[in-house]
């Protein structure tokens, strides 16, 4: 198989080190992103997949270093971008890294666009001041930029107001301001999730087609299984704050490790699958933020959980060549995985 | 079960004296105003423009669309809380758009519904045993205080709740148990047909499973009639035994589950089950996407002739100048589209 990807040996575009990051709360600190580790190396498109509060839009917004502090603080870690621990630069130094080096997309296209300002105006604010171009030059480039991203009559939309736009339209320019300083990364946060499925697709296409132009790496993060099937080549599944399960999507879904990974797949209907099938519901709740379990946090909704369990907290390990999860039981979830394809 | 094999032989979707609930027609505009003293109806959104179908007892028929598509407007009409402005219903052969007082009461008796948002649907000030006691207290279902805590905590087993809980109130619940209060008070007064609409679409995944395993198992418990409306169509499919496709107010494909995903019929069914990732790369590398142009057109001026036609890969002059008759290709399976035909995918 060609999974030897970008860049396999050399360094990676993105390395984030035990990021761990605290929200003061009525009920105490939570510890929302704890100790989160991947790397995405240059033109890859990774995955930070999971089900709400486990820590993924966090992780995004601490490598950008948009934590609203208070209550929000990056306690621990480091973000490794290009040789430089992005924790560490000043905060002017950051700013030229955010939209110049780093796009980002977000979840909600109507309140991540300014609604007083024109859509030309917003896309040519990041070229003026990160590429010095003059105010024609960017209008210019700003026009090419909209038809890039497929809206029509681009010469004239540029003077209309996001309002004016579709929802499907306005992530469209969200992405002409993500991609307008060809970034080397682009963080795309639930960007998809509301919208209504066929526009979903377009949207999908659209970043995959761009960022494979132009060689940009793409971090996907979703709740979306059937997202991160069809578009990420490395995944990195979380729960409860930490990354639990990592490798190549196909290992993720075929030689799955994690019994919190196994859980997932089993819990969504398939169309591919028969019907009649009933699904295997993983049992429980996710755990409130603010509560501490001792051990692993999966163990108490894990039914493959051993006395260990609840006192050893497992770290993430190398349990198939480049392919970490962190888990006690590996190997029985891995041989159950293996029974049940036959 | 014979009704298994009568949906099977029906010869048209929307027939048979069995069936609990028949839709014929059914037609949903809301008037769009101006002016401040002279009103005049200057346009109107045509929500739900002429939509047959039918459920016969114990069987779950799905709704999938996107934004706008009217499912949501159905479901409210038919429980009546919104008007039909055309069409018929019929529920236990008897017309529901005319009933008022008393004997609308006694209708909507025997149907439930269930919200979308866990969160807006239960009233905050409420107990959970009050939330879930309130059809019964409405339609004077329990006599004594005795009897009606023991069929409230009756209904909380039911669905899987602690019946100690009954004195919290709905923010004590996380979303998953708050949907469960919800399908609690759906079956409270012991309805033969119950509207889910997108019942689990606000859930996680790991939770959305244990719901609908709840609402299978509930279904044969009390051989109950769903209307399921949702967006997801992985999830329609998996619970719904035939499948009706929306758009823009209007039924493209009507099919049996298994024909939904094995021989979608109808353009529009085939992109959406194209834009709907599988989780499962290895088989995602071989499948079609089919990316259709453009956004949903709005309600208030669908396009002439199919309302498809703006965004269909297969259109050709005739689809923009007449509505599409939904014709029946197979035997259950109607397809609203000239274009159409059994073998072409």
């Amino acid at each position: 198989m060609q999974e030897l990807s970008a860049g396999n040996s050399s360094e990676p575009l993105l390395s984030v080190e035990g990021l761990t990051t605290e929200f003061v709360t009525e009920d105490g600190i939570v510890r929302a992103a704890d100790g989160v580790t991947f790397d995405v190396h240059a033109g890859e498109t990774v995955s930070l997949v999971g089900e709400s509060g486990c820590g993924k839009s966090v992780t995004a917004l601490s490598i950008m270093r948009l934590i609203q502090s208070p209550p929000g603080r990056i306690v621990g870690g480091r973000v490794w971008f290009e040789g430089r621990d992005l924790l560490a630069i000043s905060d002017k130094q950051m700013r030229k890294v955010r939209g110049a080096e780093i796009g980002m997309i977000f979840q909600e296209p109507m309140t991540s666009l300014n609604p007083v300002l024109t859509i030309g105006r917003q896309i040519t604010e990041p070229l003026q001041l990160h590429q010095d171009m003059s105010t024609s030059e960017a209008r210019r480039r700003a026009v090419e930029l909209l038809g890039m991203v497929g809206i029509p009559d681009a010469g004239h939309r540029i003077n209309d107001y996001p309002h004016q736009l579709s929802g499907g339209q306005r992530q469209r320019v969200m992405i002409a301001i993500a991609m307008s300083c060809n970034p080397k990364l682009l963080i795309a946060d639930e960007a998809t999730t509301a919208l209504d499925v066929t526009i979903q697709a377009q949207i999908l296409e659209l970043m995959k087609d761009l960022t494979s132009r132009f060689g940009t790496a793409l971090l996907i993060i979703t709740h979306n299984l059937g997202v991160v099937a069809r578009y990420a080549d490395r995944v990195n599944v979380m729960y409860a704050g930490r990354i639990r399960e990592s490798a190549q999507a196909t290992n993720i879904y075929h030689q799955t490790r994690h019994p919190y990974t196994a859980g997932l797949l089993h819990s969504v209907p398939r169309l591919d699958r028969d019907l009649g099938s009933r699904l295997e519901p993983i049992p429980g709740e996710i755990p409130d933020p603010g509560t501490r379990i001792e051990g692993c946090a999966f163990q108490p909704r894990c039914r493959f959980a051993v006395a260990r369990c609840s006192t050893d907290d497992p770290q993430l390990d190398e349990v198939l060549p480049r392919h970490t999860a962190a888990c006690w039981e590996h190997e029985r979830v891995g041989a159950e995985v293996e029974a049940q394809k036959i | 079960m014979t009704s298994q094999v009568q949906t099977v032989a029906a010869s048209s979707p929307a027939s048979g004296a069995d069936d609990l609930l028949t839709v014929r027609d059914l037609q949903v505009h809301f008037p769009i105003k101006r002016g401040l003293i002279f009103q005049r109806q200057v346009a109107a959104v045509k929500a739900v423009d002429g939509v047959s179908f039918s459920i016969k007892p114990g069987e779950t028929l799905g709704l999938v669309g996107e934004s706008g598509s009217g499912k949501t407007t159905i479901g409210k009409a038919i429980i009546q809380l919104v008007k039909a402005t055309g069409g018929s219903i019929k529920f236990n052969g008897e017309e529901v758009t005319s009933l008022k007082g008393s004997a609308l009461r006694a209708v909507r008796k025997q149907m439930g519904i269930v919200f979308q948002d866990p969160y807006g649907a239960l009233n905050p000030r409420m107990t959970a045993g009050a939330i879930v006691g309130e059809p019964l207290a409405v339609h004077k279902l329990t006599s004594g205080k005795g009897e009606f805590v023991d069929t409230v905590a009756g209904l909380m087993e039911t669905v899987g709740l602690n019946p100690a809980l009954l004195n919290r109130y709905p923010h004590e619940f996380s979303g998953g148990q708050r949907q469960r209060i919800g399908v609690a008070r759906a079956l409270a007064a012991r309805p033969s047909l119950i509207i889910l609409d997108e019942p689990v679409s606000a859930l996680d995944v790991s939770i959305q499973a244990q719901v609908i395993n709840l609402l299978q198992d509930l279904q044969e418990q009390f051989n109950l009639a769903y209307l399921f409306i949702a967006h997801d169509l992985s999830v329609v499919r998996h619970i719904s035994d035939r499948v009706a496709v929306m758009y823009l107010g209007k039924i493209m494909e009507f099919a049996e589950s298994r024909q939904i995903y094995e021989e979608p019929l109808h353009p529009y069914t085939q992109a959406l089950l194209s834009a709907v990732p599988v989780p499962d790369p290895i088989v995602e590398r071989g499948r079609e996407r089919i990316v259709l142009r453009g956004d949903i057109p709005s309600p208030i001026a669908p396009p002439p002739g199919c309302v498809f036609n703006t965004r269909c890969p297969i259109a050709i002059d005739d689809c923009s100048l007449g509505v599409p008759e939904s014709r029946e290709l197979e035997p259950g399976h109607t397809v609203a589209c000239i274009r159409a035909s059994v073998g072409q995918a």
